[in-house]
């Protein structure tokens, strides 16, 4: 009897915490289909549910180009990640070269530095390059990764020798080893670089709110601030701007989850 | 003979330039735009310069420590680093002990697993700033919150506009959002301890409870020393939170002023830029000091080779 009590309060503390964390997203996509003259009423009225809050934010404000941006920026900085982290990963695993140790203790040490430091002077570096609201500003700094380095040299330590062993033997380049054999092998890593790099630069903030300085260059976190500062009492619209944002990172995750968890497990990266 | 040898050489030379080519991308992509700027902006934090002036970086004028002299006279700065104290202080325990608690559930053999899982994390794969604005549609003063707590006749607080209520109100969104990471990482680490060491202690006749705290915990160590110096590091950098709550500008009366706001508004609204570097260069420092601490405290689990 009282194992059973047990079990009850058990799952009710499971399913009240998974209310608490998805309950918000459920309140603000009711309230996103809503008319504004409804926003603070409890009740649904079903029949006054639409989409036209989405549909309004897409025509009249630049919702789709932001999406737009978003989508190219992240998309440019997450390849560019998976492909120069795994090869400089690679590289401090397995190639014995001059300098190797140095380079890691520095990837190291900077680990420890906040990106913030570096925010005033690459700001003025970008601003010289005329880099400032571009795409190229948006991107190319963002193309390495030191914690995303750091853990693809921790799974490649963990992934036997012997197949590249046997490859290079049969006379295939490192770079032919690499994009032929570790790279397949890798598909784990890479699909939880994958992850925390693209939800990571999607949902990024600061960075943007300071590159993109005129609305066609904002990605979708930076043009919601703004849209929230200006119609902050059209929830119904402001929030369905909240699902715009966040859905497609949920999307992303959802596809990947099973192979998220795993990767996370196998980069070792909890220690 | 030789030309075994002569072979050989030649394979450890091309291993030489294929090492560097491998590293080449991350090498130029960190001297440009990270080793560079992290010079320059220690330069910059012993100068006076404005981003607006005529003069160069390296014609700006020399002031030697008094930016990080005035950071410690300005009151505002010194708010900023009360409220990111007291921020971390608050959320990195609570953070942790939900995310343990969470992580012990999913890793349990409950139904519905994968749902769990996925409903528990997907809060940190939404971006910050989604987040903040559903949160101050759910805070607002007539909004769902406190007509929850009017249940419990509780009376409506306007919680981000509170000055005494807007940085918890803030912390209460940052737990939320963020236990999903330390929840995965923890999972990730309770799925490394081998079944075999449950086995040998229930033998022995220990119950669930003690198996937790004999064997469980003190296997967890080295993810919970990782968990922590990431959880402080993240609360140290809040930046986006306040920063949509208040509109940018740290209110209300600076309740929600962090550090690393403040640093924006020094550097980019202020043009403050030497100042602005002192204050990056304070908050790398403490970031550095309370690593180096939890190292110590922690031990040396964390090997890298």
């Amino acid at each position: 009897m009282g194992k059973r009590i047990l079990k009850v309060l058990f799952y009710l503390l499971v399913i009240g915490y998974a209310i608490i964390s998805i309950g918000p997203f459920l309140w603000s996509v009711i309230t996103s289909l809503k008319p504004t003259s409804e926003i603070n009423n409890l009740a649904i009225d079903f029949s006054k549910l639409s989409f036209k809050n989405y549909v309004f934010l897409w025509k009249k404000f630049p919702f789709a180009r932001w999406m737009f941006n978003s989508i190219w920026v992240a998309l440019v900085v997450t390849f560019g990640n998976l492909l120069f982290n795994s090869m400089a990963g690679y590289a401090l695993a397995r190639i014995e070269f001059p300098g190797k140790k140095a380079l890691f203790l520095a990837i190291l040490a900077f680990m420890m530095v906040p990106g913030q430091v570096v925010m005033v002077p690459t700001f003025i570096l970008l601003t010289k390059l005329g880099w400032v609201n571009t795409y190229k500003g948006l991107t190319i700094p963002f193309l390495t990764s030191l914690f995303g380095i750091f853990l693809m040299r921790q799974f490649f330590l963990s992934i036997p020798k012997s197949l590249e062993e046997s490859a290079m033997i049969d006379g295939l380049s490192r770079f032919g080893i690499f994009f032929r054999i570790v790279l397949p092998l890798a598909r784990p890593a890479l699909t939880t670089q994958f992850i925390l790099m693209f939800t990571g630069n999607w949902n990024s903030f600061l960075w943007p709110s300071l590159l993109a300085t005129s609305d066609k260059m904002y990605t979708l976190p930076v043009g919601l601030n703004s849209f929230y500062g200006q119609y902050f009492q059209f929830w119904d619209q402001v929030l369905a701007g909240v699902m715009i944002l966040s859905i497609p990172s949920i999307i992303i995750f959802l596809i990947f989850q099973k192979n998220f968890i795993k990767g996370i497990a196998t980069t070792g990266m909890k220690e | 003979m030789s030309s075994k040898k002569g072979t050989l050489s030649r394979v450890k030379t091309r291993e030489k330039i294929d090492g560097w080519l491998f590293v080449m991308p991350f090498v130029i992509s960190t001297l440009v735009f990270f080793a560079g700027p992290l010079v320059v902006a220690f330069i910059l934090s012993f100068k006076e310069y404005s981003f607006l002036d005529q003069n160069t970086i390296w014609q700006a004028k020399w002031v030697g420590f008094d930016n990080y002299i005035n950071a410690f006279k300005d009151p505002i700065f010194k708010r900023a680093l009360l409220n990111t104290t007291l921020y971390s202080l608050g959320v990195v325990p609570i953070q942790l002990v939900i995310a343990l608690i969470l992580a012990l559930i999913v890793d349990s053999d409950i139904k519905g697993k994968t749902f769990f899982r996925v409903a528990y994390y997907i809060p940190t794969v939404t971006s910050t700033v989604a987040v903040s604005v559903m949160f101050m549609f759910i805070f607002k003063t007539d909004g769902l919150l406190n007509k929850f707590l009017k249940l419990f006749g509780i009376p409506p607080y306007n919680w981000f506009g509170d000055v005494r209520l807007a940085l918890p109100s803030i912390m209460g969104m940052a737990i939320w959002s963020s236990v999903g990471l330390y929840m995965i990482i923890f999972l990730a680490g309770l799925q490394d301890i081998p079944h075999s060491l449950y086995e040998a202690a229930w033998i022995d006749g220990a119950n669930k409870w003690q198996q937790f705290w004999y064997v469980t915990l003190p296997l967890l160590r080295p993810t919970f020393f990782f968990n922590l110096v990431v959880s402080l590091i993240g609360t140290f950098q809040v930046f986006d939170q306040a920063y949509v709550v208040s509109g940018g500008n740290g209110g209300p009366l600076n309740s929600t002023m962090t550090v690393v706001l403040y640093l924006y508004r020094t550097g980019f609204r202020d043009f403050k830029m030497g100042y602005a570097c002192a204050i990056a260069f304070i908050l790398f420092a403490i970031i550095f000091i309370l690593t180096l601490i939890q190292k110590k405290l922690f031990g040396e689990e964390t090997q890298y080779q």
